[in-house]
């Protein structure tokens, strides 16, 4: 479990003062993957560097795994980061070692027997499936496999906790679903608590429990993934999701429809298990109106259907308002304002 | 005029073996005493491992002091220390030291220079790892920068060569003494040429040694 309390941190740049967190209070609970989010600059990288003393404080404090790390001499930090596994985005491999020998080096840095080093980095090394490349250096591997390193390297000391430092933005979209499955592996079968800052909405979609929005060094908004993606409330935060899922057509398109003679919009938002339900058709049937799809989604979100339809309905207007009303017991629907231009 | 040779090879021989010699010792001192300085220079600078700023001053501005002077002139002006240190300021082990001194400050820049060229996430990552300075020295920095220093210190190497040359002409011995007592006092060209073949051969041999050991550690 890693808590902050009230933590800032303050950069002096020249006669600047930068304020790169800014009182974060934040609880990740012992067995999640938790997600941070923000625009570069926003200050999370600074706060991921926090939890493993890479940074300290200016003020508030930080609790790891129950120990305030202010309390701590050198000796009992580097004591501490082994129980810390991180990776990073750029891999940070060591070049003039071997994968095994990389994997190995966090052990030997411990001081761990060369044969109890041997099994681990074999067994490391099957986890992340790169056994064939034991013997191989980090230059004659691919941007996955180094990350794959990076992993397996971060686990090594058997860690509590796993704090990544946007872990798959210099990875194609392929190689970054690879690794996301992977750190959701290490979170499922080594029970393994995963902290990750990223700036990429679909990877906080993928595999987060919950998620954080930083901006200017604060946390604006934070809760379970699914809440925060289907009814978020900051205006960031909106803007993060409408990054992956577009609510609206765009304005051409709207315009056509206006020119066509179109209908009203209406939006409708399913939520979970109302998704799997024909709401839409049954009503319609009820009130006896036509229900013509505009536009819209259906997406995935930590294992639940999150729908979100741009529809017209066709018939009667006083039927469809008895429609409109029914619905709006079941589902959320609202009328859409398209701006007549 | 000219010398006779049958004679005059053993003293090339020997002198050849005397520009060996200094530029070996004082390639290994030189080394001992760079890679230090220059790890202390790397590891003082501001946001490092164990940064010190005043150390760090001190250091820099000793380095370039030692640097500019021309090395004919750093050689003389020292001369007196050499007579404490050494007992002499002529012979082989004489030249060795001013050399030595020279190089080791040489050494550090360049030292300094490979270990500012690693990536700062791979230090980042050992102090993430637990790595202590002084494990972050030893696992991270010279093995990370090995390749690199390998070519730098071949490159002074080099400059050594062009060194011992000089400390022949007051008295160091070496190659650099016969050429300027045979060859440009006596006039004697052939010497002057024999000279500066086995010269340039020690250069290209000491430069495809450098090559080849940091291409093995460098894997290309």
């Amino acid at each position: 479990m890693i808590t902050f309390r009230n933590v800032s941190k303050t950069f002096t740049i020249g006669k600047r003062e930068v304020h790169a967190v800014r009182n974060v209070d934040l609880t990740i609970e012992q067995g999640e993957i938790f997600g941070i989010i923000g625009f570069s600059g926003a200050g999370k990288s600074t706060l991921l560097r926090l939890v493993n003393v890479l940074e300290i404080p200016s003020a508030g404090s930080i609790e790891v795994q129950g120990v305030d790390l202010a309390k701590l001499s050198p000796r009992e930090v580097r004591k501490v980061r082994r129980g810390i596994g991180m990776i990073f985005q750029n891999f940070n491999l060591l070049t003039s070692r071997t994968v095994a020998g990389n994997i190995a080096y966090p052990l030997k840095l411990a001081k761990v027997p060369r044969q109890k080093i041997k099994e681990r980095v074999d067994e490391l090394l099957r986890f992340v499936g790169l056994s064939e490349k034991a013997k191989n250096y980090p230059e004659q591997l691919s941007g996955g496999q180094k990350q794959r390193v990076g992993i397996a390297r971060a686990l090594a000391t058997s860690p509590d906790i796993l704090i990544c430092d946007e872990a798959t933005s210099a990875l194609d979209p392929d190689t970054t679903g690879d690794i996301l499955r992977l750190l959701k592996k290490v979170n499922k079968e080594l029970g393994i608590t995963i902290l990750l800052i990223t700036h990429e909405m679909h990877v906080i979609q993928a595999i987060c429990d919950k998620v954080a929005v930083m901006e200017d060094g604060e946390v604006i908004e934070t809760g379970g993934v699914f809440d925060t993606f289907t009814s978020p409330v900051h205006p960031t935060t909106k803007r993060f999701i409408r990054s992956i899922q577009q609510d609206l057509p765009s304005p051409s398109l709207l315009e056509e429809w206006r020119h066509k003679g179109g209908e009203k919009l209406y939006r409708i938002i399913f939520k979970g298990e109302v998704a799997s339900d024909p709401v839409l058709s049954r009503v319609t049937r009820k009130h006896d109106i036509d229900v013509n799809i505009v536009y819209g989604s259906v997406q995935e979100i930590q294992a639940k259907f999150y729908g979100n339809l741009l529809v017209s309905f066709e018939g009667d207007e006083e039927k469809t308002a008895r429609a409109v009303k029914e619905l709006n017991d079941i589902v959320q629907i609202e009328e859409v304002e398209v701006a007549w231009a | 005029m000219g010398v006779d040779w049958q004679t005059f090879w053993p003293r090339i021989v020997e002198a050849t073996g005397q520009t060996i010699l200094m530029v070996a010792v004082t390639l290994v001192i030189g080394s001992i005493f760079g890679i230090i300085i220059g790890l202390l220079l790397f590891v003082t600078r501001k946001g490092n491992i164990l940064e010190n700023a005043f150390l760090f001053q001190i250091i820099n501005f000793l380095i370039n002091i030692i640097r500019p002077i021309p090395f004919i002139i750093f050689l003389v002006a020292i001369s007196p220390l050499t007579r404490e240190v050494v007992g002499t300021t002529i012979g082989t082990w004489a030249a060795i030291f001013p050399m030595s001194i020279a190089a080791a400050f040489s050494i550090a820049r360049v030292v300094e220079n490979n270990f500012i060229s690693i990536d700062p996430g791979v230090i980042e990552a050992a102090k993430a790892m637990g790595a202590s300075p002084l494990q972050i020295i030893y696992t991270i920095l010279i093995p990370e920068a090995l390749g690199p220093l390998v070519l730098g210190l071949t490159f002074i190497t080099i400059s050594l060569i062009d060194f011992s040359a000089m400390a022949g002409t007051v008295g160091g011995g070496g190659l650099g003494h016969v050429a300027m007592t045979y060859g440009y006092q006596r006039f004697d060209t052939s010497v002057m040429v024999v000279t500066v073949v086995i010269l340039i051969v020690l250069v290209q041999l000491a430069q495809w040694i450098g090559n080849t050991l940091s291409r093995k550690i460098l894997r290309r």
